[in-house]
């Protein structure tokens, strides 16, 4: 049989990477990173054109529309809270004893000079609400061999229209990301790293941030300490909460 | 001869007095339109300069890269080392200077956000006594109620900003930004005052607070985001200011650090240059037209003078007098004339241009709708050029009228004189 008869027999026998199961992946994933509530240690290190800092945060949160993160460290930091409630972001400076609504297109700024910005730590829905999977092929990244997915956000308000992720063959997680304006243009980039098995599921503990429109090293978030499905107090995500 | 000419101009008032009133006005005119021209253009670069560029600029070479954005984690830091070195430089008044960008937040009677916008900051010495930085921003005619700054805690917000807000005097707001390190910047402020500057760009969302409360809030301890230089007699001189700036930046030749400082001129800042030759052109064009036009007048005084001394011409020949020699004696006089208007002229035009240029006119209620980048009050600038410009209008056309209107002379018959004569 011809090269050429061969490929046609190949096409015919192999199933194609179809859209349905581009958004299984997608689904599989979901259920690795989002939980009922979570409440996690984290460290980030910012890493600027002059120097580097290290920040340390504690976070809860509840579902994918409530989150409360209070930062430990250094100093000039401790004290500053965060509020996110039905897509409504506050945030308490103790040095003024002023709770302020960030909105708009300040929603778009960097997090403390860092490669995030507010509208990434605010935007917790699931992947498969938010976009639409296509499977790419598949790659290796490092030693894991992983799905090229190319997603297509099906919601308008969608920080990233477009995305390409990389995803763990075996595990279902995230390894590498890419974000996309609607114009192509690409705007982040995210390495996963330390992927860890907790409470059963393979959870990232290190990300690495890079936005690329900024100068700069990246931003590196390490998760200290994560737990699933804990008792979080209702007051907690409250603005009375913030200048407690 | 011209003793015996200047005599018949001095008595002879008929034919020289109104010569002289039309010439001397119009030099004056043109010398004092010569100096407006300079002066508002002038006036202009003034207020880039104090509000934006100053004659000079010390930054962070990134900090230069990126200044439209206002980049304060690039800022200048060890300014006091720097503004030493710098006290030693030139007849240069330095001035360190915080741009910044972020959020104002007003709060409701229960501190929660009532209302908030975007807004551009400048951290500027308003406390130290003797600071020349209150004139610069032209404060005291801009306050358009309340007062300026007298505490840390005080700021100035743009007049347009507190009516969108419905802020007075008195009010409280937080400023919320960025630090210098990336982390956020939080500030309470009083309102002492509102101020209009008269430029679009700054009365949209503006605030103006002292340097030390910007450089507390902003984590800059001993940092600016620039240096201004301004010279002390507050004009703009390319060739001393490029000779500090090459002078200071030769001294960091060898340095590959980013962050090291980078002095440039008010020519060298983004679109300045092309805006100082433009200025050129237009200023050229202005004055030319304006010379032009005074010079059609003066030559026309030139022309009716001549023609005025029509019979009196006659005369002349039918005693005898040789044409050549009349028409010499008229251009002598005009020359004569022409002279001594354009003096009187010059001087009377020197003396409203330098009256204007120290006192100045105060155009703040006809601007009030302008959104161009000019003070409220415009003053003349004196320069060589208006020692001599009249004398272009005054001499050469006086002269070049009279020229004209005495070719007549050498078409006049003398036979036909006694006949004119009589008629």
């Amino acid at each position: 049989m011809s090269k050429i008869g061969l490929s046609m027999l190949a096409l015919l026998i192999v199933p194609p990477l179809s859209a349905q199961n581009a958004n299984e992946i997608l689904a599989r994933v979901d259920q690795n990173l989002s939980a009922t509530n979570r409440v996690m240690e984290s460290e980030m290190t910012i890493h600027g054109r002059r120097s580097s800092r290290t920040l340390t945060a504690k976070s809860y949160a509840e579902g994918t529309k409530k989150s409360f993160t209070e930062y430990l460290s250094p100093v000039a930091e401790k004290g500053t809270k965060m509020l996110k409630l039905e897509g409504r972001l506050w945030i308490y400076s103790p040095a003024t004893d002023r709770i302020i609504q960030i909105s708009g297109h300040l929603l778009r700024q960097s997090v403390m000079g860092s490669d995030l910005s507010y509208e990434d730590l605010m935007d917790d829905r699931k992947l498969s609400e938010i976009y639409r999977a296509e499977l790419m092929g598949e790659e290796q990244i490092g030693e894991r061999v992983a799905w090229v997915l190319e997603l297509t956000a099906v919601v308008a308000d969608a920080a990233y229209p477009k995305q390409k992720l990389w995803i763990d063959r075996e595990r279902f997680v995230p390894l590498k990301q890419e974000l996309y304006a609607k114009s192509g243009k690409q705007l982040k980039n995210v390495l996963f790293q330390d992927v860890k098995k907790i409470e059963g599921r393979w959870f990232p503990c290190a990300y690495v941030y890079k936005d690329l429109l900024k100068q700069g090293k990246g931003t590196e978030v390490k998760i200290n300490r994560i737990a699933f499905d804990q008792p979080i107090p209702d007051y907690l995500f409250t603005k009375a909460a913030l200048k407690q | 001869m011209i003793h015996f000419l200047l005599k018949g101009v001095l008595h002879d008032r008929h034919r020289s007095l109104l010569p002289l009133i039309v010439i001397t006005l119009g030099v004056a005119l043109t010398v004092l339109g010569h100096a407006w021209v300079n002066g508002v253009l002038g006036e202009s670069f003034v207020m880039s300069a104090h509000f934006s560029t100053g004659h000079l600029k010390a930054m962070t070479r990134a900090y230069a890269e990126e200044q439209d954005q206002m980049p304060i984690d690039l800022a200048l830091i060890g300014v006091k080392e720097i503004m030493d070195e710098l006290a030693g430089i030139g007849e240069v008044d330095w001035a360190p200077r915080i741009r910044f960008g972020g959020l104002i937040d007003f709060p409701d009677e229960s501190g929660s956000t009532r209302s908030q916008g975007p807004a551009t900051g400048f951290a500027v010495d308003l406390l130290t006594p003797g600071s020349k930085e209150i004139d610069r921003f032209n404060l005291t005619s801009s306050i358009l109620s309340g007062h300026i700054p007298t505490r840390e805690e005080e700021a100035l917000i743009t007049y347009d900003f507190a009516e969108k807000f419905h802020i007075q005097p008195g009010d409280r707001f937080t400023f919320f930004g960025s630090t210098m390190e990336g982390s956020m910047a939080f500030g309470n402020f009083i309102v002492a005052g509102t101020v209009r500057f008269g430029a679009e760009a700054l009365d949209h969302g503006a605030i103006l607070i002292d340097l030390t409360a910007g450089q507390r809030m902003l984590g800059m301890p001993d940092a600016a985001g620039e240096i201004l230089g301004f010279f002390n007699n507050n004009r703009y001189d390319q060739k001393e200011a490029q000779a500090i700036a090459d002078s200071f930046n030769a001294r960091r030749s060898g340095s590959t650090d980013e962050f090291a400082p980078l002095m440039v001129t008010m020519r060298d800042q983004e679109g300045m240059a092309q805006l100082f030759d433009y200025t050129h052109i237009i200023s050229a064009i202005l004055i030319t037209a304006f010379v032009l036009a005074m010079s059609v007048v003066l030559w026309n005084t030139g022309l009716i003078g001549g023609l005025r001394r029509y019979g009196e011409f006659g005369v002349r020949l039918a005693l005898g007098e040789e044409k050549s020699h009349i028409y010499r004696t008229l251009i002598y006089e005009a020359l004569l004339i022409g002279l001594i208007g354009s003096v009187i002229g010059t001087v009377v035009g020197l003396a409203l241009a330098l009256y204007l240029q120290v006192v100045g006119l105060d155009m703040g209620d006809a601007m009030r709708a302008s959104t161009m980048m000019m003070p409220s009050v415009i003053r003349t600038q004196v320069t060589a050029t208006d020692f001599w410009i009249g004398f272009i209008p005054g001499l050469f056309s006086m002269t070049l009228g009279n020229a004209l209107s005495g070719l007549g002379i050498y078409k006049r018959s003398t036979a036909h004189l006694f006949k004119e004569l009589e008629a």
